[in-house]
């Protein structure tokens, strides 16, 4: 645990030296801003005292932007052969993953709770549903950390940031619309299985206040093949 | 804390970039690696640091394999990669905090040990800079400093002193000395002078095999085996010298080394020496012989003779 710590905290140190994080949280919180309050069907449109326009653009915010705090994690230590300084230390590829991942989460958990202001607002505005907005909160959690294993696993395939983006990209892209597009155009058992696998139908109902151990096994499963396929990539670069 | 390297074999591809190597190097003392590039110094290293997978054969440092226990040996072993990687964007002092951190020094103790490095590596100056705004020979310092803060037992440097200017070597020379004292190190270079001057034991490797092994005494004896002279003989004609000296009976090469100078070398036949009959003809011919000296085997030619295809 304490190797794991080490590592987030450098690793959190680095994202807010670069201005990564800085720039990260201020675009994070205009464009959720923008759109929840002043722009498209924001609160005053919908008129009702609801994060659910938040948490609609929170969801498609955090697909891209999640990659690009991601995609340098494990390429740029490739390139500059860190990584092997990383690993000869006394820690486990493991570690060293679930380091990075939890130092990114950290950081998105961070962004959430400038928004917190908004939830406060809106609740002295009207009726809002708490029970919805945590789970609506939780369930942004749990898509970025999805996002976050998908993106790790991505970047330590090459030493190239940018294919780390991309590739992070086509994956969420894969989840979010191919399964959900194929799932539409097939019937029977197989449509089902392909919905399941759709990323959206499960924020979805997580947005929406229901809490299905389903939705929590998804997540946790995406994760988990991410982390075992970030380390496999890891151990074949030492063969 | 001894290193034990059984049948070690890497195999990239189609290529053996180590082939069924063994050795042992024990407490104390200070290996040399040397050979030609891709000759497979770095990836022993590398198996070593339990970095790289074997494709076949065990290493053990101390009572420790890597398949088996490759945290142990990762508390124990301080490594400074060929490269040096460092995190360009951390301060030398943040960066020697992690590391340190990460070795699992306890945190009343990491401020003196980082304090202590920064003084042995001369790093001073240094400390609260980027590592990206730093030369090459700092970052160099910064990498040893990062393989020594945790005091390990072992050391792995590939090609320390790559990098640093004369007075630098002279110095990280002298700290390897001191700390190979106690420890156990293995260090590569391509600079002979530099493995004789700084280790116990050098092992030249080609090809993925060791093809010598032994002090640098040791080497130079082994390629030795005939005597060399270098004889400058003055106020004679240098063509009747050459011939002379090649027929005397011990000779079996003469070489002009410097027509205006009159110098030669001389290489006599196994087992013989030449001194004497030098000697002789000169009182004989009324020379003046102002020079008769043993050329020493380098080690240059000993590593060029082993290497060489």
């Amino acid at each position: 645990m304490r190797q794991i710590w080490i590592i987030t905290k450098r690793e959190l140190q680095s994202f807010f030296d670069s201005l990564t994080a800085y720039i990260m949280l201020i675009a994070f919180l205009g464009f959720s801003g923008l759109f929840t309050w002043l722009y498209g069907s924001d609160i005053f449109f919908t008129k009702q005292a609801s994060l659910q326009t938040f948490f609609g653009v929170s969801y498609w915010t955090l697909f891209f932007f999640i990659p690009a705090l991601t995609m340098r994690q494990f390429a740029e230590e490739n390139k500059t052969g860190t990584i092997e300084l990383l690993l000869t230390r006394p820690v486990t590829d493991w570690q060293v993953i679930f380091g990075k991942f939890l130092a990114t989460l950290l950081l998105i958990a961070i962004a959430l709770v400038f928004t917190l202001p908004y939830y406060i607002t809106v609740a002295k505005l009207g009726n809002i549903d708490h029970g919805a907005t945590i789970m609506g909160y939780i369930g942004l959690l749990f898509i970025s950390a999805t996002y976050i294993s998908i993106g790790l696993f991505a970047s330590s395939i090459s030493n190239n940031q940018i294919v780390g983006f991309l590739l992070a990209l086509a994956i969420g892209i894969l989840f979010h619309f191919v399964f959900g597009f194929l799932s539409m155009a097939s019937s029977g058992f197989v449509s089902e299985v392909l919905y399941f696998l759709s990323l959206g139908a499960h924020f979805e109902s997580i947005s929406r206040g229901v809490v299905d151990s389903k939705d929590i096994i998804y997540f946790i499963s995406i994760i988990f093949l991410s982390f075992v396929g970030t380390e496999a990539i890891l151990q074949k670069n030492r063969t | 804390m001894d290193i034990v390297v059984e049948n070690l074999t890497k195999v990239y591809g189609m290529q053996r970039a180590v082939d069924n190597i063994s050795f042992r190097v024990n407490t104390g003392e200070v290996l040399g690696f040397l050979g030609p590039n891709g000759a497979g110094k770095t990836t022993t290293m590398k198996a070593i640091t339990t970095y790289l997978i074997p494709t076949e054969g065990n290493i053990w440092v101390g009572e420790y394999s890597i398949y088996e226990q490759p945290e142990e040996i990762k508390k124990r072993i301080g490594y400074l990669p060929e490269s040096n990687p460092l995190y360009q964007d951390m301060p030398v002092i943040d960066y020697l905090k992690f590391v340190g951190e990460l070795q699992g020094i306890s945190s009343a103790k990491i401020k003196d040990r980082i304090r202590e490095m920064v003084i042995v590596c001369g790093l001073e100056g240094e400390k609260h800079k980027k590592i990206s705004e730093l030369s090459k020979g700092y970052r160099q310092r910064v990498g040893l400093a990062q393989a020594l803060i945790h005091d390990p037992d072992v050391l792995i440097l590939d090609e320390p002193t790559a990098g640093l200017d004369p007075n630098q070597i002279v110095e990280i020379r002298e700290l390897i000395k001191k700390i190979g004292k106690q420890k156990t190190v293995i260090l590569s270079s391509h600079i002979l002078a530099e493995v004789e001057a700084t280790c116990d034991r050098i092992m030249i490797i080609n090809k993925g095999k060791i093809v010598a092994d032994g002090t640098s005494d040791d080497l130079r004896k082994r390629a030795q085996g005939k005597e060399i002279l270098k004889v400058t003989i003055e106020e004679a004609d240098t063509d009747t010298i050459f011939e002379k000296l090649k027929e005397l009976p011990t000779v079996e090469l003469v070489d002009i080394l410097n027509k205006a100078k009159n110098s030669f070398e001389v290489q006599s036949k196994r087992d013989d020496s030449s001194r004497r009959h030098i000697f002789n003809l000169c009182v004989k011919n009324g020379w003046i012989l102002t020079e008769l000296t043993s050329l020493e085997t380098k080690l240059e030619d000993v590593f060029r003779e082993l290497t060489y295809n």
